[in-house]
């Protein structure tokens, strides 16, 4: 393993294999399954995770994030989030 | 949806959908009178618990048992909770599994297998479980990789077995499991009758947990190990399923709703059940789910203590298995009047021989200790698991299956 991963913009990522992304009516939020535990994720979180299809790239993930939240300048926040969730092992490159 | 101020959501529901079971287990926490009379939940019933609870906030499920396999409707139970959105976790010894009813598990929407081993060895897995099982048990613990379902093994430690932790991990690690659970004992239902026998000695513990940690780190980021402490090793009770009836919630085979899948035994209170009732009143509503909600019901030391809101007291059954008194603090804190109680459990670790005999889970011998403690036999707190006004099923008939 490395220390610290890199994110760049032109990667692609998926959810690993070992989570499932659901919307949870219950909680309002989006979580992440996996054997015998649940994450809860804030709302970026989950509008990140969701935009992860495994053929977007991180520069178009943001790009939709930025017009659906009428935002600007998400791109380092995506890389910081998404540094966390490899580290997590949400996430995994395609 | 329904819910109620300061009252958690039941985002975990375990299913025991049979008490049948081809294992014999020393350590098994099914209540010690599953043989008593009772009828299964039917495929029908089980689908309204799912969707019931699923509306109250379930999304994790376990399918437990006995073991799950022996239910026939059991992929027809996971398509239905697929389908409603849970995350459908099987737990199960693997006896029963073919690769016929794996794939049709895998095509009903099965997300996860949790396979339990006994040891790492033949001779301990078998004798433990008094069956021959462990060659069966390897098989389906390559049907599970070959099927691509994501596995955690889990393997019950106590002190005929936590010497082999580092055996086990390599197992685990050959198999390709994903997550180990390595899970000492707690003392409950069969493994309290056995607790003479399965509790490990501190030093035992403190080593395994040393080869746990050492193994954590050569397989970082491949395997994920837990490594849960015995309490009774402890000075600070846990936080008994985080809370009574706060996340929790436990359907038996035959439909009783439960905070915790042994406080069926609690005394001088009853459980609602799934025929009577709605999963929304049993959660919300009825006095069994409210009886120990909050801090109310705390005696002291719990009462006054500054740590109260961090364990809740621990473990209400634990408290009255060996106190008599659910209300009481849990005894494995040594803030309780009753902790010589553990103390002398754990003190009996050291003795180098153990006279008491060990007990396996079997119907007959289930039937032959509600009888005793009908007749007024076994020790005071023995008696205290069984629940009360239960009638044993008659000798060589199918458990779960009493005529209505």
């Amino acid at each position: 393993m490395s220390d610290e991963p890199v994110v760049t913009v032109e990667q692609v990522y998926a959810v690993a294999k070992l989570f499932r992304l659901q919307w949870e009516p219950a909680q309002k939020a989006h979580v992440l399954l996996y054997p015998e535990g649940m994450v809860r994720l804030n709302q970026s979180a989950g509008e990140i995770l969701k935009r992860l299809d495994g053929k977007q790239t991180i520069a178009q993930v943001v790009a939709d994030c930025e017009a659906a939240f009428n935002a600007q300048g998400l791109e380092q926040d995506v890389l910081d989030f998404m540094a966390g969730a490899i580290r997590q092992g949400w996430v995994l490159r395609v | 949806m329904p819910s109620r101020d300061g009252v958690g959501m039941p985002m975990w529901l375990l299913a025991e959908v049979t008490y049948r079971c081809p294992l014999h287990c020393v350590f098994c926490y099914n209540p010690v009178d599953y043989a008593k009379q009772h009828q299964e939940l039917t495929t029908e019933e089980w689908k309204r618990v799912l969707r019931e609870s699923r509306e109250l906030g379930a999304a994790q499920l376990g399918l437990s048992g006995g073991e799950p396999l022996l239910r026939d409707d059991l992929e027809e139970i996971v398509r239905e909770a697929r389908s409603l959105g849970y995350y459908t976790n099987l737990l199960t010894s693997g006896i029963g599994m073919t690769e016929a009813r794996i794939a049709a598990l895998k095509g009903a929407g099965l997300d996860h297998i949790q396979l339990s081993f006994q040891d790492s060895t033949k001779q301990m897995n078998d004798f433990l479980s008094s069956t021959r099982t462990f060659d069966l048990k390897m098989k389906v613990a390559a049907l599970i990789k070959q099927y691509d379902y994501p596995m955690v093994l889990n393997c019950v430690l106590h002190r005929y077995n936590i010497d082999h932790v580092q055996q086990i991990l390599e197992m685990a690690e050959a198999m390709g499991a994903e997550y180990v659970e390595l899970a000492n004992t707690q003392f409950y239902s069969w493994a309290y009758l056995n607790k003479d026998q399965l509790l490990p000695t501190r030093e035992q513990v403190e080593h395994a947990e040393l080869v746990t940690d050492a193994f954590r780190e050569k397989v970082k980021g491949r395997m994920r190990l837990f490594f849960v402490m015995p309490d009774y090793h402890a000075t600070r009770p846990k936080k008994c399923t985080n809370g009574w009836g706060n996340l929790f919630i436990t359907v038996q085979a035959d439909g009783t709703v439960l905070p915790c899948h042994v406080a069926g035994m609690l005394p001088g209170m009853t459980f609602p059940n799934v025929r009577e009732h709605s999963m929304e009143w049993a959660w919300y509503d009825s006095p069994g789910f409210n009886r120990f909600r909050g801090d109310g019901w705390m005696k002291d030391p719990c009462r006054t203590c500054p740590e109260k809101e961090k364990d809740l007291g621990g473990c209400r059954c634990q408290a009255y298995m060996l106190t008599g008194d659910a209300e009481n603090a849990d005894p494995v804190c040594d803030k309780s009047p009753h902790h010589e109680r553990i103390r002398e459990v754990v003190e009996r670790t050291k003795l180098a021989v153990n006279e008491q005999p060990i007990v396996f889970r079997t119907d007959r011998d289930s039937r032959d200790l509600m009888k005793q403690c009908g007749e007024g036999g076994l020790k005071v707190d023995e008696r205290r698991l069984f629940e009360p006004g239960a009638t044993a099923t008659e000798a060589n008939t199918r458990i779960g299956r009493t005529p209505a």
